[in-house]
């Protein structure tokens, strides 16, 4: 008989530690909500100037107006939109290449698995965004380029967990029974390897998309994202930020609406996670 | 030292004890269930059981120690007359170490490897006030006697300095140290091989003896206890079942339970007449990398009947089998399986012969997937090799569950819902399921409780008359080897030493080392051990251990 016989009892009560993920997934849902419905539930149009520039929340205008005048609710609901949008997709790149990739590396091992993570580590050596700076600068910004950009650097990243998980994975028993079953690469990592790497890479692809979410945010910020009059909750940090230096909290509702995102699918990622491994 | 309390106090008194630790859903799991004993000083006591039978659970009670979630709801445990639950802290840990110790099962596991043995063993002592030359000079007087190489220096060791039976007897040297008057003995040689476990289990004994130490010793091998105890508890789910003298419990146990725990050691096969030869290793040679671990071996598996491969830990017995199934291709030599020579690679053989050719592991726990079902398991094999899916791979999954007595209903079920030994009966339900003609089974019992272990055999016994399949059993287990082998061949550091059939190597081993195995094989009789120390002095077993 073992110590892992024997379940320790739950730290805190289980009612005090849902709260905080059932306001994440309350959060979360209502961004999605936003993005799905931004032309129904913005009050206004997200170019159109409404008042004067800065004007403080309250009055028709929930969360005050932005530096031209436009109602900063309506534009936060509509780069909830672009926002979402971009980092699930870069998310789901990023993992549709990665995944595969790290898995197929851990099992087949040998050279492919070097010469694989060899190349990664190159990258990884290098800064992503001054990485991101020169590919957007040589192709140009669209969103396009922006998406595949991000997902190439998040993939990295994804890669290196997945040879990670799939490595320890590999040297399972029931792999070996796969094996002698003379089954393939794709079907040993998709079948065997996968469903017990899931719990990791669920809770991976929450920190994933907060990272996608900041990095399309910091290249907004720097001008380099998605460009103007579009609305984006980094770009709209930037182009507010001058009302700090008169007082004014503009800049700091885009800011909020990011860190509470982030957050918010941080603690659904791991609760998700958490689940899977049965502890 | 204190004065000896009177010999009608106890030295440890359980009074109807019950442990619960908070189990699935809510509901309390009762972990022991109102176990009263006494025990006076100098008797050592063995407990019983099989997994889950709550022996560790009580032993750890005995230091007034309750692992993670556990909670005493009644009854009381008495050391030295005072009452351990009702015990501060500071008090607590003035009675560990002087007057209670314990030996856990993993040595290797329970010393810090970044600290000298002698620190380590001498540090309890220090901390009950002995001086540092005096706790030196007790330790190395301890080492003496429990027969560890060179005792004034071998302290001066690091635990990856000494092997696995050394560093179970440091312990127990650290656990005596400070003198105190019980020791629990957690299963202190169940990870040890048979020659290196008859070593430790003389010295330990002799050393009990000599120091008048209780203990309790746990383990869940009757014959160890036998040799070790003077009294038997079994214990079974938290409950007592059986409690008497050594004798009395081994000669004539009154429960059922006993009785099949003494009965499970007794299967014995009639062996086949010799067939000719399905597998056939010539010469074979194997390494990981650099390490050789196969060496220029020869052995040969008949047609239907059974091959027992048995050695010691790191003897090559479970690279023998993963060479033969293609995991690790060898070096030189040829492998011949009915007539044909089989390529060392897995990748260059052809699906007929991968089907013909299972293995089945020692871990049930590692060889199941824990995402995958039970029928998704059988199914897999099923789908593969006899290209069954949809309603016939259920149906016929479903039979070979039955086959191996296990309810079709299990399909559904995720590997962690069942027990160890439900989960090796559909791992061989696995092997089965490619309707081999050739099973490795790789220590298959040797993770299992006796009774359960007992069951998977028989169970692989009727199979082989059932379906015809050779079987490779590789083990340690030499109780298992009567049950189960026609022929036997033993390792020893990948080489084979002695081979032939069954009963005129095990009647009359013919080399030493093959004796010196089956002598260290445990044995029922509670005079056994007796014997054997009578037959090797301790100054001799020093000398071994030199030599290693």
């Amino acid at each position: 008989m073992s110590l892992h016989d024997i379940t320790a009892p739950p730290l805190r009560a289980p009612g005090f530690a849902r709260l905080p993920v059932l306001a994440a997934a309350a959060f979360c849902l209502a961004c999605l909500a936003a993005a799905v419905a931004a032309p129904v539930l913005a009050p206004h149009d997200p170019a159109d100037l409404v008042a004067l520039p800065w004007q403080p929340p309250g009055d028709g205008f929930l969360l005050g107006t932005d530096q031209l005048g436009r109602d900063m609710l309506s534009r936060i609901i509509w780069g909830a939109r672009v926002s979402i949008g971009l980092s699930a997709a870069i998310t789901a790149l990023a993992f549709a290449f990665g995944v595969p990739a790290g898995l197929a590396a851990a099992v087949l091992g040998g050279w492919a698995d070097q010469a694989m993570s060899r190349t990664v580590d190159l990258f990884m050596a290098l800064p992503p965004l001054i990485l991101a700076l020169l590919a957007l600068s040589v192709t140009g910004t669209s969103l396009v380029t922006l998406t595949l950009v991000a997902a190439f650097l998040a993939a990295l990243r994804v890669f290196r967990l997945s040879r990670a998980l799939g490595v320890d994975l590999a040297t399972r028993d029931f792999v070996d029974i796969a094996r002698l079953r003379g089954e393939g690469t794709l079907r040993i990592a998709a079948c065997e390897i996968l469903p017990n790497a899931a719990g990791p890479l669920i809770a991976e692809a929450g920190l994933r998309f907060v990272f996608a979410f900041l990095f399309v945010a910091s290249l907004s910020f720097l001008g380099l994202g998605v460009q103007p009059p579009m609305a984006d909750w980094g770009g709209m940090v930037r182009e507010n930020a001058g009302a700090l230096n008169y007082g004014g909290i503009a800049p700091l509702v885009p800011a909020a609406a990011i860190a509470l995102l982030a957050i918010s699918v941080n603690l659904l990622g791991d609760r998700a996670a958490g689940g899977r491994t049965g502890r | 030292m204190k004065p000896e309390p009177a010999m009608k106090v106890p030295l440890l008194a359980i009074d109807r004890l019950e442990i619960e630790a908070p189990g699935k859903g809510g509901a309390p799991l009762r972990l022991i269930d109102g176990v009263s004993l006494q025990l006076a000083p100098g008797r050592v006591l063995g407990l019983i059981g099989e997994s889950g039978a709550g022996k560790s659970t009580l032993g750890l009670a005995a230091l007034g120690v309750l692992r993670g979630g556990q909670r005493m709801t009644a009854g009381e445990v008495r050391l030295a007359g005072q009452p351990l639950g009702r015990l501060d802290p500071g008090a607590m840990r003035r009675l560990r170490g002087r007057e209670v110790a314990y030996v856990a099962q993993s040595a290797a596991a329970a010393f810090n490897p970044a600290q000298r043995l002698i620190d380590q063993v001498i540090e309890t002592a220090l901390a009950c006030g002995m001086s540092r030359a005096g706790a030196r000079a007790r330790a190395i007087d301890l080492f003496a006697r429990l027969g560890l190489p060179d005792p004034a220096r071998f302290g001066g060791r690091f635990p990856h300095q000494a092997s696995g039976g050394q560093l179970q007897r440091a312990m127990t040297a650290m656990a005596m140290c400070a003198r105190p008057r019980l020791i629990v003995f957690d299963e202190p040689t169940t990870a040890l091989d048979v020659t290196t476990q008859i070593e430790v289990l003389v010295a330990v004994r002799s050393a009990i003896r000599e120091e008048g130490m209780a203990a309790l010793y746990i383990s869940h091998d009757l014959a160890l206890v036998a040799q070790m105890a003077d009294e038997i508890m079994v214990l079974r789910h938290g409950r007592m079942v059986e409690h008497g003298p050594v004798r009395q419990v081994i000669d004539a146990p009154k429960s059922p339970y006993t009785q099949a725990l003494i009965g499970a050691r007794g299967l014995v096969r009639t062996p086949r007449p010799s067939a000719a030869p399905i597998l056939e290793v010539r010469g074979l040679d194997a390494a990981y990398g650099e390490m050789k671990v196969i060496g220029d071996l020869t052995l040969s598996v008949p047609e239907g009947g059974t091959l027992a491969v048995i050695g010691e830990s790191g003897s090559g017995k479970s690279t023998l089998g993963r060479a033969i199934c293609g995991l690790l291709p060898w070096s030189a030599g040829s492998v011949r399986f009915a007539g044909r020579d089989l390529a060392p690679e897995l990748r260059r053989r052809t699906r007929a012969e991968l089907k013909d050719i299972q293995l089945i592991h020692q871990l049930p726990d590692l060889a199941l997937n824990p995402r995958r079902s039970v029928g998704a398991a059988i199914g897999a094999a099923l789908a593969r090799f006899r290209g069954l899916r949809g309603a016939a791979a259920r149906e016929e999954t479903a039979r070979l569950l039955r086959q191996v007595d296990l309810d079709p209903s299990l399909a559904a079920r995720l590997p962690g819902a069942l027990s160890g030994g439900q989960k090796q009966r559909v791992c061989i339900a696995r092997a089965l399921a490619a309707e081999p003609r050739l099973i490795i089974c790789d220590e298959v019992t040797s993770a299992l409780d006796p009774l359960v272990a007992e069951g998977v055999l028989k169970l692989l016994s009727r199979l082989q008359a059932e379906t015809g399949a050779s079987y490779l059993f590789i083990t340690h287990d030499f109780g298992a080897v009567a049950s189960i082998a026609d022929e036997v061949a033993v390792m020893k550091q990948g080489g084979l030493v002695a081979s032939g059939a069954l009963a005129d190597v095990f009647d009359a081993p013919p080399d030493p080392y093959t004796a010196a195995l089956l002598e260290a094989v445990p044995q029922l009789s509670p005079g056994w051990l007796d014997e054997i120390a009578a037959r090797r002095s301790l100054p001799d077993t020093a000398r071994k251990d030199h030599a290693v």
